[in-house]
């Protein structure tokens, strides 16, 4: 018998997607029947509470958290959000209700080994709700009480040599797509990067310094899988600089059928026998492709390498050999001053270890913003109030034409004064022997 | 919201332990936080950072930005953690009486 009545949630276990409410339910009727015995270390009928506080906002349309909640473990000045039911008397189980980022591996690759040392922890020590995962990537650990913060902190770093994530004002928890671990198109080892900079950042990820959060995020192609262009403050994006590879033998297969176009990713619907100029020397934005009826040839000059006719013919067309990666700055969502992606900053860069380039941009772009940022003001805002050009000025790189869409339309252009002949330092009767008032 | 009394004094906090009010707070305070706060003995370094901390909110009716704080005081963010464990907001602005912080902590 379920702790609460809620049939408002109870109509969210039909239908075929996974339910998160059955889930919960058979959570909650695992803990009241405790088969390990446990000495659960919060209440027991946490996740019953959770249902009861949920149904309640259901009924209300509001929700039922109290305002923010300051809570962590020492050493550290981030890693947990803290959070208080606003009823507790009603759902005691939740009156505490804290959420613990831990750090994953990067691309969330896993053992059941590791996955069932976190779950045993917080089975004891938790609510044994999750979210696999937080949006930025961490492990997300879905309510607790503030006395188990520490031993929770203590079992993960001393048992399973793991750390906590990032929150507040510092760089949150760096994520990557799953790179070469399993993909044909990266062009660096995109979780290997993620891991080398996360260690190397300990500090600035677990004590805030800064003037608001920063995230990194790393593709390895353009295709964005962790969508570091839209979704981190530094964004790497691998790419090449020579040609495409193209087997000619291979797109003869995919024009005879035998290979899948788009590696059959449109088989639920008929869209007729593949068409290589129509689906792919057609779509080439730089329209730079050409088919002769026999072969297919790229003008590689002219490729912006958007990825469209490797994707389409991925056994056929492969990316380059000399590969790297591009830095965008600057993405970051509506608020304050409007929603931005990321915007080029560096064409391209090698990425090999140790990674010193990329380190000494990331310490560069640091210096600046920290001295510069206003009391949060995410860079994306610091690069539009102090201008793209001072952000070139402090990181040592040339604009050139690929800093731009398009050049600007407006004459409001800043001189510096040694650019100007004769400077700033004008005087007005000098002016006056030559123009009458 | 719960009430502490301590050495006569009562101050009511929230849950995560920080004063309601800054003007109910007084040198007791810090006696009654610092515990919870893993610190031992309030030291001149400490209540260099504390004093800091209310000069600044007196002030401009905020906290002050991490970086303001250790180039007002002279302290690295370590040294700041080192004397705080649990950093300048949970730790120092909690014993020095200041508002909780908010936002996307
Ligand atoms: C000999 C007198 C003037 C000359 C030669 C002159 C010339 C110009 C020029 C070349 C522009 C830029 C147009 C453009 O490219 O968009 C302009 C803009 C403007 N002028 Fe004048 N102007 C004169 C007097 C005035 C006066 C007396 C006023 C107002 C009382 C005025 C108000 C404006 C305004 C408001 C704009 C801005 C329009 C916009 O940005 O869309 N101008 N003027
Ligand atoms: C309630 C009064 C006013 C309002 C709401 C107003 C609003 C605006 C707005 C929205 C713009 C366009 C800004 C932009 O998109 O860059 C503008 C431009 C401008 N306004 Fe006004 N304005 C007002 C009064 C005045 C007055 C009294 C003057 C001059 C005597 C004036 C002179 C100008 C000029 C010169 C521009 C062009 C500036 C530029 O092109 O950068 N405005 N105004
Ligand atoms: S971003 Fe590119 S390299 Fe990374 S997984 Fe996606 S397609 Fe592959
Ligand atoms: S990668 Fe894009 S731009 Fe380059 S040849 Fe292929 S379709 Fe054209």
């Amino acid at each position: 018998m379920a702790k609460h009545a809620t049939p408002k949630l109870d109509q969210l276990e039909s239908g075929p997607w996974p339910s998160f409410v059955s889930d919960i339910k058979q959570e909650a009727e695992s803990r009241t029947k405790n088969p390990k015995g446990l000495d659960y270390q919060i209440p027991v009928d946490c996740p019953s509470d959770l249902l009861g506080v949920l149904e309640l906002s259901y009924t209300d349309g509001e929700t039922h958290w109290k305002h923010g909640g300051i809570v962590g473990v020492f050493g550290y000045g981030g890693g947990v959000i803290g959070r208080y039911c606003d009823q507790p008397e009603m759902f005691p189980g939740v009156a505490h209700f804290h959420t613990v980022r831990i750090n994953q591996p990067a691309a969330k690759y896993y053992s059941t080994d590791f996955l069932r040392q976190i779950c045993d922890m917080w089975d004891l020590r938790g609510s044994g709700l999750t979210n696999m995962h937080g949006s930025t990537g961490d492990i997300v650990l879905l309510g607790t009480q503030t006395a188990q913060l520490e031993e929770i902190f203590h079992e993960i770093t001393h048992k399973m040599n793991t750390d906590l994530g990032g929150s507040g004002s510092n760089l949150r928890t760096p994520e990557s797509c799953l790179g070469s671990s399993r993909c044909e198109y990266a062009c660096y080892d995109a979780q290997d990067l993620c891991y080398n900079l996360t260690m190397e950042f300990q500090d600035e990820l677990h004590r805030p310094a800064f003037p608001y959060k920063f995230k990194f995020k790393f593709d390895a192609c353009p295709n964005g899988c962790v969508a570091a262009i839209a979704r981190s403050d530094f964004a790497v994006i691998g790419t090449w600089k020579d040609d495409i590879r193209i087997d000619q033998a291979a797109v003869k297969a995919y024009v005879g059928g035998e290979f899948k176009p788009n590696a059959g990713a449109h088989a639920g619907r008929d869209w007729g026998k593949f068409d290589i100029v129509e689906e792919v020397v057609k779509r080439c934005p730089t329209k730079c492709m050409t088919w002769t009826g026999s072969e297919l040839r790229i003008n590689n000059k002219e490729c912006t390498r958007c990825m469209h006719c490797i994707n389409t013919m991925p056994r056929a067309c492969r990316i380059g050999n000399e590969r790297g990666a591009s830095i965008l700055l600057g993405a970051k969502a509506p608020v304050l001053d409007g929603a931005q992606m990321g915007s080029l900053l560096v064409p391209f860069i090698e990425v090999s270890e140790p990674y010193d380039e990329i380190k000494d941009l990331i310490g560069k772009i640091w210096d600046w913003w920290m001295e510069e940022g206003k009391n949060r003001e995410r860079i994306g805002e610091t690069m539009k109030r102090l201008s793209f050009q001072k952000l070139l000025e402090v990181t040592g790189i040339e604009a050139m034409p690929q800093h731009v869409c398009e050049p600007r339309h407006n004459p409001y252009m800043f001189f510096k004064e040694e650019e100007v002949p004769g400077g700033w330092n004008r005087d007005i009767a000098a002016y006056r022997k030559r123009h009458l008032r | 919201m719960a009430s502490i009394t301590y050495k006569g004094h009562e101050f009511e906090v929230d849950e995560d332990g920080f004063l309601l009010r800054f003007d109910d707070w007084n040198p007791d305070w810090m006696e009654y936080v610092k515990d919870s706060e893993g610190i031992t003995d309030i030291t001149p370094d400490h209540q260099k950072i504390l004093d800091f901390l209310q000069d600044y909110y007196r002030k401009n009716g905020i906290a002050p930005m991490v970086r303001i704080l250790s180039k007002n005081t002279g302290f690295k963010l370590k040294e700041v953690y080192e004397l705080f464990p649990s950093g300048p907001g949970k730790g120092a602005c909690k014993m020095s009486g200041l508002p909780k912080p908010t936002g996307c902590v």
